[in-house]
């Protein structure tokens, strides 16, 4: 399993090598280090915590300045766990950067999506609402019925409803990398990624190759 | 956020064969098509009636042309494709707007431009 820390850029498109035009989301990922191994034998897993984004070190409070300082690593603000086989070659204070994947490999990207806040049936699970004519009053976004009559005489468990809407971690599986620019640290996969620009973004490895 | 590091991806090697249009151009654009393995060059010729700019991959224009039966038939390229093997122009004319988009209601006589000299 490889990985590595970034931040979404934003979305633009661009040429492929046959010519057609390509929807790509730009991030700027790494320089990553590794900062510490987990074992199974002392952690009771297997990982590789990753580090990103150097800031001066009055930025970091004391015990997360030593944890680094241990292996000579930069002041990161960023900390991420990544679950790795235990036989994996991964040393702790390796580099990691951009160039652990190339152009056509196809990758998870891992994100907090964009908060909507507390979103109506119609936003957040793409109900159509009532009628817009016809003497209808106060129903436009309505849900409609949330359930049937004395049985079950409840509403069920699961039924979609309004509510807090978007902020939690999303996944976008099977992206294909279209770029890789190690001089700048970009990438570029093909299509969308969760969260606003400059949203941390996790790009691994994709789970379920094909 | 960094806009600067966005418009580098975009950049593009303008395609060499696809002269300064502008809207009103009658042009013919010839289209490399790709069928299965076989590539064959497709002409479309009409009057360019919009130029979207924006960088690389971004831009592109519009040419619309009256095909057989008075129907309309509006085509849009990207203005840097490597896939258009080349544009001639084969007429300018005087337009006073950079979008002609009032072409769409007008057919025949009417819908014609003035040459410019």
């Amino acid at each position: 399993m490889k990985g590595i820390l970034g931040r979404k850029v934003g979305m633009t498109q661009i040429f492929d090598e046959k010519g057609e035009v390509v929807p790509v989301t730009v991030i700027e990922a790494g320089p990553c280090y590794v900062t510490q191994r987990k074992t199974a034998a002392r952690d009771g897993y297997s990982a590789i915590q990753i580090g990103y984004e150097e800031v001066p070190p009055r930025k970091l409070n004391k015990p997360l300045l030593g944890h680094l300082r241990r292996h000579n690593l930069p002041p990161l603000r960023i900390l991420r766990e990544i679950r790795v086989k235990e036989d994996e070659p991964y040393d702790v204070g390796q580099k990691i950067t951009v160039d652990i994947f190339s152009v056509g490999e196809r990758v998870d990207v891992v994100g907090t999506t964009k908060g909507r806040g507390f979103a109506g049936v119609m936003k957040r699970h793409g109900f159509r609402g009532g009628p817009q004519t016809h003497g209808q009053s106060d129903r436009q976004r309505a849900p409609g019925s949330i359930g049937a009559c004395k049985t079950p005489g409840r509403v069920l468990k699961g039924t979609r409803m309004a509510g807090r809407m978007g902020g939690r971690r999303h996944t976008m599986q099977n992206l294909k990398v279209v770029l890789v620019d190690p001089e700048r640290n970009l990438l570029a996969v093909k299509g969308p990624v969760p969260g606003p620009r400059g949203g941390l973004l996790l790009i691994k490895q994709a789970r379920k190759q094909g | 956020m960094n806009n600067a590091l966005l418009q580098s991806v975009e950049a593009v090697e303008p395609n060499p064969n696809i002269p300064e249009l502008h809207p009103g151009d009658t042009v013919r654009v010839h289209a490399r098509i790709v069928e299965g393995n076989r590539e064959r060059i497709q002409v479309f010729q009409g009057v360019v009636i919009r130029i979207r700019p924006g960088g690389g991959a971004n831009a592109n224009f519009t040419v619309r042309r009256i095909a057989a039966g008075g129907i309309g038939v509006e085509r849009t390229f990207p203005l840097h494709s490597p896939r258009v093997e080349k544009v001639e122009v084969v007429r300018r004319a005087k337009v006073r707007r950079s979008k002609l988009y009032y072409l769409r209601d007008l057919k025949g006589k009417a819908a014609r431009l003035k040459e410019q000299r």
